[in-house]
Order: structure tokens, then C-alpha cells, then sequence
């Protein structure tokens, strides 16, 4: 059984205890636990089941590299999945749930998995789901996506609760790692004065090294990194931050620190989490080592545990995981484990050193403590199921026969040490493969490179290969002083501290055990805890043909899991390079990815949600609009009624009377959101004949152009009416969501093509409120305002006549009125300078009572268009139409040479005659037809599907006609009118409809034109 | 999230004050134009590993276009110039000369 050790545990507090919950069990720890280490005080050794067998898992790690220990935490809308109990901070209070398991955790359903692993090897899925096809929609699918994801995702109903928030820093070194590698670099570097940035993932400094031992400077670890701490902390230039781990390293020095601010105190006020966005001239990787498992039938076992893991839980936390302990190891760090294990009173009852020659002076300790040493021997298999029963012994170099068995609870496995080259290699830093140590290490000669060209990353310590305490320190001083240079400063000449530790032997590779394990054992030797990947599946990988290891990765799933590989990749890739017969190196690793560990999603978003997750682009109308009905919709970044409601009123029906309130009598539209751009200078003409299809030069100051925009492709990207304020000066409206888009445009031709054209562009969308006063009684609604304050602008249809402007005063108001429509009624358009908006439209509405006026929305807006026959922008466009298509070839210049879309216009299928063009839609019965539907005609096409001939645009009911109308792109359209078009509904009836003129309402442009 | 140095406002910006423009120095080609002229203007671009000219915009910043001559394997930084020229400047080829020699680029070198 794991349990509590009567002494030891440095990171704990036995005067403060802490209550929690597993699975519903109440439980007790110490402050200072971690959740693994409190689990397993509480005898708790399985913590979850694993992904594809849903096999027992016990923890297996210490710290960020856990594969199996996640368990759901919190409740409510503090719920979060897949959290690893091993980095997961014990608080009073806490509720944890394990994962992939149903009923139970102790009795599971889905376990029947692991009797069909035979059945389920790797590629299974590939191989599997092809055929029957029908099956893949009915029985696989459903099935696959019940039984698909990690845990259990958070109630969708529920908001999360927290808090999150971003810092942006710039600093000269950032050092990732607050172990001793990273405080002695982060000292040195801070001692030239450059800013240092110190960040570790942990609660705690120091990293390993106090629970390894030796001595730095004379002094124990935890005694040199008390002093270390208190002189950096009393340095002006450095920030240390625990708790924030790095995250990922990116371009040109940028690297993301994850802060977990309140993981462990859930409910303070302040944010949960800091997403630290750091600029940085320089970056030590100070992230240490990753002990590797060894490949043995039955080390996923709940019992079976990384080594230097099992140290931790002893020292750090005063746990033992079990009583009765074998030690596997081919290197002399696990003796380590033995000893301590031992002086805790743990009865330790094997060494098994894969090496013959055994360890070295580690090992005598061991000896001398009175440990079993057992040179060239392996475990050829771990018995039991929800725990380490039994442990049979074999030779290291056989096939694992010949067996012994001994009983025990728990097993502690090392297979040499891999340093994290996460940071190193996230923005293409090279490894080199180190033989002595059997792992990659950074490359310095190929680091990753900044703006400049130089290494901008510099590895320290363990992250760099050194595993000894006398190297690691030397080699964390040398960094230091690298990063400081690098970053433009002169660090102090100091001699690096000194490190010291018992010699060791060296290592010997073991990537199996035993050496020339029989299948019964390979397909027991898990590579990939959680995502159920074994040596026997990837070396089925390799003969079915996998040879690159990013291939072999994605058809076995190894290393695809929520811990990326952290404790499988170097093992799996030594396994495929085996099988290939190919060297190490030469498979070469997959890539490294960001981030280090995941990262919360509140994190990413910081504080970009609710109302700031985007600004909303308000009118000066908007507040009368709010207290007067609006239903909003989002047009681009601005919020515009879609219909102003009454009480009682439906939606639908608001439209309906707008519609016809604005034929019959007076509407009011705000019309502010238009885009307004004012185009001036010599060549502005010149210009806007590029960019229009249609001749602007020629527009004669005080008139109106309606102009169409088209891309260098040809496409119609943006239309608008076009004012000649004077000789020099043009103002361009734009739709709502184009006055930025196109304002880009023209700057970027202006000045990336043109340059030499004199021409200014700017924006003043924002400047000016428009109102659109629509309606047979438009006119007198105006000359009333004038009326009352004793004169104003003439706007008789002889002063003012169609699609042409005016700058005056309008009763109290400074306006400019353009006489425009895209209603087909008696419409001016005027702009008063926004402060005055809402002052306009409030007398407009006051006045404008006696005529009937009502406001109205974009619904409005869009059915008087189509009625009209006028395309939208969006609706009858979608990036693939060009004018011609629209039959807007009248707004075409034929007299220009050039324009930009006009060669691209002259390509062959843009000419082709075969292309879809616009016509009016009616249906037999009156109906509505569905929006974007297809028009189908004759025979099928390749796949049997029916032959498209067109789609529906816009489609509205129109109530001045009391029936549906729409305008859609039709093959040959505009020749075919009177035919009548089938449109299969996706509601499974098929809708027919005659092809028409899409002008529906007053052909003769009577009404504009008063 | 690379850093250019913007040659208008004189600031390192960095990459979420930009917005990337594509090749640098397309030459446009308009009515007359013969159809493979209109093809390689509208689509055909260069995709080399290792030196690149493209244009950037300091979009959320002065607003206005430049050009940058990196090298998209190591993403290192030769130099950026002005938008108002149709090819690179004989500084910002030494630039790259002296660190890739030999390199070309279209019909620049």
C-alpha cells in the first residue's frame, strides 16, 4: 500500500491539515500535497483509466509530464477536466473526480477493451471503418463519438466563473526554469544589469536538486538556493514569478509564461490565470531533465513509477507508494530512489541494473545498506491489476525466460534522463543525439535564430544535456553570461559555484526489456501511457511500411495525447528506429510544439470576452433606437435595427408595416453606418477612374455617380454612390462593412502603385449621421423643419433634382442632402455632423408625425432593394460575381483604356456566356423561397448528383406586392424569362419558380424621380 | 510573431501591428496584357526557403506599406525599405549578400 511516512516531506505542513474529495470520498492531506502525492497518502494508487482500453492507471510521474493521473476538478461553472493531479496544488476544500471510466472507476464497462486489444492494434481505426460505407454514417460514427475525448466537458449552460488577464513584458533575459540551473544563469545574467525575467512552473525553487543531493558551493541545495533567492530577490533588475510556467518560445524572442495565479486558492477575487506575453532579447532554457520509463510487459501497472518520482513523493511529501519495492534501472541515478526509499524504512527488495557491469559508487551505498544488487537482470513482466501483485525476473539479454517471481507493491523504473528541449526547439532550434546519454540535446551550433541572425535561445543545465551536479552548474553559470553578452551587456567575471555529487557510471541505452522480449511481452510494454500505444504497435507500424516518425506518430496515435509524448517519444522512435534497422538520429524526433503543457482557453481569451471580446460600433442614434423597439443585428462591427418593434407586434409583422409605411407615406432610416470616404488632390479623378468601373473624372461638381468597385480579379467587391464635392475633392460612400476594407484598398494602391499620383484618402465615416427621409411625403417633412425656423435649403425637385447634392441648412441643422434612393422612393439622403445626430432625427420624428413617419431597419432596407431590383453587396455577390453578371454592364465605361478587374474581366470564363446572371424570381404559389437554394436542371453530374443551373440571392416576402419575391443567378437568365425553375428545398419539397424581371416594383422609376 | 522595423515611423513593430502584404515588386500588367502576362501578375508567386521580398502594412500603426527582405527558413531580417521603389535598393541587397552570398530572387541578385 502507498502511505504517509511518519517523517520527511520538505514541501509539506503536517500542523495544517486539508480536507478533499475523490470521487465522493472525503479525504485528508497536508498543505504543501500536491493532489498525487495527497491520493497517494491516502492509499489511492489508481487514479484513472486509460484511453483506448480504459486499462487501470496509477500515477506514474511527479510533475508536468504525468500521462495518467488527470482527473476532472471543481464543480459547476468551475469544472474543468484533464487536470494532472501531479501539478495540481492541494486547497481545503477540493473536489476531484477521475475520468474514462463508467460505472466506476474500480469497476469500468469499457475494460472489455482490453480483451480485444488483440483486435484493435494500431491503424485499427484506418482499417476498420472503411467498409460497409453506410456503415460509417449509422454504426460507426454515433459509436466513435460516444466513446471519443478525454473527461468529461464542462456543462454547456454554465459560463466560467473566473477571471483571466494578460501582462505584456519586455525584458532583456527571460530564464524558463527555477531550478539551479536557472537561479545560478538568472544570477549571473542579472549581474551584468540587464532585466532578468525568472519564471517557474512550480510553487517551489530549486527544482530537483534538493531531493538528489550533493552540494553547491559547500552548502546543500536547499541552503544555496534559500541564499540564491534572497540576493536575486534583492536585485532592482529582476521579477521572479513561481507558479508561471513557459509556455512556448516564438519568433524574434517572443515567449508566452503561463501564470497560474489562483489554481490553488479557487474563489479569491482577481484573475485564475495570467497569460504572460514576453518580448526578450534573450532566453535561457533552464526547463531540466525528464526521466524516461522502461519498455517491460506490465509497466502501466498502477505501482509502477518513474524513480526519480518515487524520490520525490519521499522527500517532498513524506509518501511511500508502496512497501515492498523493486527498482529497474540501466543507469546509477535510480540507486538514488533505493537508498532513499530504504532510509525511509521501505523494504527495498531488488536492485535490477540492466547493466552487467552494474552501478558505481551509488551502488555500493546500496550494497552497504544492506539492498539487493542484481547486475544484467530485467523484469520480464509486472503481474497484478489494479496494483502491482507479483514481479517475475529474467535476464536482461534473453527473451524472458527463466523467470523468478517476487511479490511486490510497487516498482520504480528509470531509463536514463531526457532533457526538455521544449523551449529550445518550438521556434527550430536543432538536437544532436547524445550516445553516452542516450538522448537529444540541444545543438548550440544550430540554435534558434532572431531578426539578426543569432541564436536568441540559450539552453542551461540539464535542458542542455549535463546531468551531474558539477556539470549542470558550470554549465547554467556559462549561459548566464552567454545570454547576458548576447542581449548587449557585460556580465561580472565570476567564478561559476561549485557543484559536487557522487561519480557515477555510465548508462547503458535499454529501449527493451528483456533485450529480445517475446510478443507475448511487447504487446504488454506500453510506450504511451495514456493513448494506449505499445512497442508491438509500432513495430507493426514499421512493417506495414511507417518509416517516418511523424507518420508512425499520427497512424499509432504514440505520443498524440494531452501530455504530447513528454514520457513515450524518445522510447517510441528508439523502438521504430530498431525495427527499421536505422540509427537514432536518423528517424530523428517529431516536432515540438507549443504549448509546453496546455494552457486554459480563459487564459488564451484573458480578457477579451462579453462585452469586450469586440467593441460595438454605435450610431448617434443608437440610444433612441434602444428605447424605441430596435431588434439588433450585427452589420460588421456596428449593431443597426433590423425592424423596430411595437408592443404586440411580432418581428415579422414590424417589417410588414415598415414596408408599407415607407411606399405609402414617410421612413426613416439611419443611414450613418454607410462608409464615407473623401478622396482629394489633383489626380483624385484620375483615381477614382481606376478604381470605379464607370467614369467619375467626368462627374460635374455638385452631382451624383452610383459606382461600382471591382478587384484586380475582376469581382465586384464594393458599390456606393460617388459625390464631386468640388474639383478636387470626391466623397465615396461605401456598404457598412466596407468603409475600412476599402479605405485599405485605396491606400494600398495610392501607395504601393501609384505613388506619384497626388491623392489623399481618409475616413470620415464617423464624422457625419445620415438619415435617409424616404416616402412620398419626404419633401414636405423637410420644408417643414425649414418652415419653422423661417427658411433653408431649397429642396424643390428643380433646386435639387435627382442623384445630385446640396450643402445648406435644413431647419436648424447644418446638412448636406444628397437626393440618392435605393428604395425607388422620393429619397434624400442627409448628412449632419455626427453631434448633431440625434438632434436631427429627434425632429424629424416630432415633425414628421403628422405625415405618419416611422423608422425603419435593414429588413425594411433590403425588401424596398429587391422590390427594386437593386443588388446588395454580400447578397447577390460573393467574391465569384462580376458586374457583368448583374447585369450592371450600363455602369461599365467603355471609353476607358483601363480600371482595375477590367483585363481579368476580358479572361475567358469571365466572358464566358454559359455564366449565371441575375433575373427576378416569382413563385407559382406566392410562397417564399428558400434562401441560397439551388435552381436544378437536366441529368446529373458525376457524383449523380442533380446538374445546378443557379442559386437564389435574395429572397423576401414583400408585403406592398402580398407575395414572395427573390432575385437569383440563373444560366442564361436573362434569356429564359417566363421559364419556370425547379428549387429543391432542404425541407424536402422542391419550390418552383418563373424567371422574371427583377425589377418587381415601378419599372419606370417613377416614384424616385418627383 | 516576428518584429520589422517599419522605415516610415521608424518603429520595431511587432507582427500584431502588421498585416502581411504578399510578394514584393509584382509588376502589373492591364488591358493588353497577353493572358500568361495576366496569369503570372494574378497568381503566380514565389515560395522559396530561404530569401523572400514581400510587402507588410504597419496596418495598426502609420498605416502606410513597406517592403522586407527575410529569409523565411530562419526568419531572420536582411532589412526593410520604402514601398515606393520596384525593386530592392542596392543597401538592402549588400544586406543580403552579406549573409547569403550568391542569393537570387527573381530577376534581382
Amino acid at each position: 500500500m502507498s502511505t504517509r511516512l511518519a517523517k520527511q516531506g520538505r514541501l509539506i505542513d503536517r500542523s495544517k491539515q486539508v480536507t478533499f474529495t475523490f470521487n465522493g470520498t472525503t479525504m485528508r492531506g497536508f498543505e504543501g500535497d500536491t493532489l498525487a502525492s495527497a491520493l497517494l497518502a491516502n492509499d489511492q494508487m489508481m487514479m484513472g483509466r486509460s484511453f483506448k482500453y480504459h486499462r487501470p492507471r496509477g500515477v506514474v510521474a511527479s510533475g508536468a509530464e504525468e500521462p495518467n493521473a488527470l482527473v476532472g476538478l471543481g464543480e459547476g461553472a468551475r469544472f474543468e477536466p484533464n487536470q494532472r493531479a501531479t501539478t495540481t496544488e492541494l486547497f481545503d476544500g477540493l473536489k476531484a473526480a477521475s475520468q474514462n471510466h463508467w460505472p466506476n472507476l474500480d469497476f469500468d464497462i469499457g475494460a472489455v477493451n482490453t480483451y480485444l486489444s488483440r483486435f484493435l492494434p494500431a491503424g485499427f481505426y484506418y482499417k476498420m471503418f472503411i467498409h460497409p460505407a453506410p456503415f460509417w454514417k449509422h454504426v460507426y460514427e454515433p459509436i466513435i463519438r460516444r466513446s471519443a475525448g478525454l473527461g468529461k466537458a464542462p456543462d454547456r449552460e454554465l459560463v466560467d466563473a473566473d477571471t483571466y488577464e494578460h501582462f505584456h513584458v519586455h525584458t532583456d533575459v527571460l530564464v524558463i526554469g527555477g531550478g539551479v540551473a536557472g537561479l545560478q544563469a538568472a544570477k549571473v545574467a542579472a549581474s551584468s544589469g540587464a532585466r532578468v525575467l525568472l519564471i517557474e512552473q512550480t510553487a517551489h525553487w530549486g527544482g530537483r536538486a534538493p531531493v538528489d543531493g550533493g552540494t553547491i558551493d559547500g552548502l546543500s541545495p536547499d541552503e544555496w538556493v534559500s541564499r540564491t533567492l534572497a540576493e536575486l530577490e534583492a536585485m532592482d533588475n529582476v521579477t521572479l514569478r513561481a507558479r508561471t510556467m513557459g509556455a512556448g518560445v516564438y519568433d524574434h524572442g517572443y515567449a508566452l509564461g503561463y501564470e497560474r495565479v489562483a489554481d490553488h486558492t479557487p474563489g479569491v477575487p482577481g484573475p485564475r490565470h495570467r497569460l504572460w506575453r514576453i518580448r526578450a532579447k534573450q532566453i535561457v532554457s533552464a526547463t531540466g531533465a525528464i526521466e524516461r520509463p522502461l519498455s517491460f510487459a506490465g509497466n502501466d501497472v498502477p505501482g509502477v513509477m518513474l524513480a526519480g518520482a518515487m524520490r520525490d513523493y519521499v522527500v517532498n511529501w513524506g509518501v511511500t507508494p508502496g512497501q515492498r519495492v523493486v527498482v529497474a534501472t540501466n543507469n546509477d541515478d535510480a540507486y538514488r530512489t533505493a537508498i532513499i526509499l530504504k532510509q525511509a524504512g521501505v523494504d527495498v527488495l531488488r536492485i535490477l541494473d540492466a547493466r552487467k557491469e552494474g552501478g558505481g559508487a551509488l551502488a555500493d551505498e546500496a550494497r552497504g545498506l544492506g539492498i539487493r544488487v542484481d547486475p544484467g537482470k530485467a523484469i520480464a513482466k509486472v503481474k497484478g491489476g489494479k496494483r502491482v501483485k507479483k514481479i517475475s525476473i529474467c535476464n536482461q539479454d534473453g527473451v524472458g525466460g527463466a523467470r523468478e517471481e517476487v511479490e511486490a507493491d510497487a516498482v520504480a523504473m528509470s531509463g536514463g534522463w531526457s532533457p526538455v528541449v521544449h523551449m529550445w526547439s518550438h521556434c527550430g532550434g536543432k538536437l544532436i543525439w547524445d550516445r553516452a546519454n542516450a538522448h537529444f540535446r540541444p545543438d548550440p551550433d544550430r540554435p534558434p535564430l532572431g531578426a539578426d541572425g543569432k541564436g536568441f535561445v540559450v539552453a542551461a543545465g540539464s535542458a542542455n544535456g549535463p546531468l551531474a551536479l558539477d556539470q549542470v552548474m558550470a554549465d547554467a553559470d556559462a549561459a548566464g553570461k552567454a545570454a547576458a553578452k548576447a542581449a548587449g551587456f557585460a556580465a561580472k567575471r565570476t567564478k561559476a559555484p561549485e557543484g559536487a555529487a557522487m561519480a557515477e557510471n555510465a548508462m547503458e541505452a535499454v529501449w527493451l526489456m528483456p533485450a529480445n522480449a517475446e510478443v507475448q511481452l511487447r504487446m504488454k510494454s506500453w510506450l504511451d501511457f495514456q493513448n494506449d500505444v505499445k512497442v508491438s504497435d509500432v513495430q507493426l507500424a514499421a512493417r506495414e511500411g511507417y518509416e517516418s516518425v511523424e507518420h508512425t506518430k499520427r497512424y499509432t496515435t504514440l505520443g498524440m495525447a494531452t501530455d504530447q509524448g513528454k514520457l513515450s517519444n524518445i522510447n517510441g522512435l528508439a523502438i521504430l528506429a530498431d525495427a527499421l534497422n536505422a540509427d537514432i538520429p536518423q528517424v530523428g524526433t517529431t516536432t515540438f510544439r507549443p504549448p509546453y503543457t496546455p494552457i486554459s482557453m480563459g487564459a488564451i481569451g484573458g480578457e477579451a470576452r462579453g462585452e469586450v471580446f469586440q467593441p460595438v460600433r454605435k450610431t448617434p442614434i443608437y440610444d433612441w433606437s434602444n428605447a424605441n423597439g430596435a431588434d439588433w443585428e450585427p452589420v460588421g462591427q456596428w449593431r443597426r435595427p433590423f425592424a423596430y418593434v411595437r408592443p404586440g407586434e411580432s418581428v415579422h409583422d414590424a417589417v410588414n408595416r415598415e414596408v408599407k409605411n415607407t411606399r405609402e407615406n414617410l421612413g426613416l432610416l439611419d443611414a450613418s453606418t454607410l462608409g464615407k470616404l473623401i478622396v482629394k488632390g489633383p489626380d483624385a479623378g484620375k483615381f477614382l477612374d481606376m478604381l470605379y468601373t464607370n467614369m467619375m473624372s467626368t462627374l460635374k461638381p455638385g452631382k451624383c455617380r452610383y459606382g461600382l468597385m471591382c478587384s484586380e480579379n475582376g469581382f465586384l467587391i464594393d458599390d456606393g454612390v460617388v459625390a464631386r464635392i468640388d474639383e478636387d475633392t470626391f466623397l465615396c460612400h461605401t456598404t457598412t462593412g466596407g468603409a475600412e476594407r476599402i479605405h485599405g484598398h485605396m491606400e494600398e494602391w495610392l501607395q504601393t502603385e501609384w505613388w506619384d499620383w497626388k491623392v489623399y484618402v481618409a475616413n470620415v465615416t464617423e464624422q457625419y449621421a445620415q438619415i435617409a427621409v424616404v416616402g412620398p411625403k419626404a419633401r414636405k417633412v423637410l420644408e417643414k423643419l425649414n418652415a419653422k425656423a423661417g427658411g433653408g435649403m431649397d429642396l424643390s425637385a428643380e433646386a435639387l433634382p435627382f442623384m445630385e447634392w446640396r450643402d445648406g441648412r435644413i431647419g436648424e441643422f447644418d446638412a448636406r442632402a444628397y437626393r440618392i434612393s435605393f428604395s425607388g422612393e422620393l429619397s434624400y439622403e442627409i448628412a449632419v455632423p455626427a453631434s448633431q445626430g440625434l438632434a436631427f432625427w429627434e425632429a424629424l420624428v416630432d415633425a414628421g408625425k403628422e405625415f405618419g413617419v416611422m423608422p425603419y431597419g435593414t429588413e425594411t432596407l433590403h425588401i424596398l432593394r429587391a422590390e427594386k431590383g437593386f443588388i446588395m453587396i454580400g447578397d447577390e455577390t460573393d467574391g465569384t460575381v462580376i458586374p457583368q453578371d448583374l447585369g450592371l454592364g450600363w455602369a461599365i465605361s467603355k471609353k476607358k483604356d483601363d480600371y482595375l478587374g477590367k483585363r481579368a474581366q476580358e479572361r475567358s470564363h469571365m466572358a464566358d456566356r454559359d455564366r449565371w446572371k441575375l433575373v427576378g424570381l416569382e413563385t407559382v404559389d406566392g410562397s417564399v423561397l428558400p434562401d441560397g437554394a439551388y435552381a436544378v436542371g437536366e441529368g446529373v453530374n458525376a457524383n449523380g448528383q442533380r446538374n445546378m443551373i443557379g442559386r437564389v440571392t435574395s429572397t423576401y416576402y414583400s408585403a406592398n406586392l402580398g407575395r414572395g419575391i427573390a432575385m437569383g443567378l440563373i444560366q442564361h437568365g436573362p434569356d429564359r424569362m417566363g421559364e419556370i425553375v425547379e428549387f429543391p428545398g432542404t425541407d424536402g419539397k422542391t419550390y418552383k419558380a418563373k424567371i422574371v424581371d427583377p425589377v418587381f416594383y415601378d419599372k419606370e422609376g417613377a416614384k424616385q424621380n418627383v | 510573431m516576428l518584429i520589422l522595423h517599419c522605415p516610415y515611423c521608424g518603429v520595431d513593430a511587432d507582427e500584431t501591428e502588421l498585416a502581411a502584404g504578399g510578394e514584393a515588386h509584382l509588376k502589373r500588367f492591364g488591358p493588353g496584357s497577353s493572358d500568361d502576362e495576366l496569369h503570372g501578375y494574378l497568381f503566380t508567386r514565389e515560395n522559396p526557403k530561404g530569401v523572400h521580398l514581400e510587402r507588410w502594412r504597419h496596418a495598426s500603426g502609420c498605416g502606410k506599406w513597406f517592403h522586407a527582405a527575410r529569409c523565411t527558413a530562419t526568419l531572420e531580417v536582411f532589412g526593410t525599405y520604402k514601398a515606393q521603389v520596384s525593386g530592392p535598393p542596392q543597401e538592402i541587397r549588400d544586406a543580403i549578400s552579406a549573409k547569403r552570398p550568391g542569393w537570387s530572387w527573381r530577376e534581382f541578385s
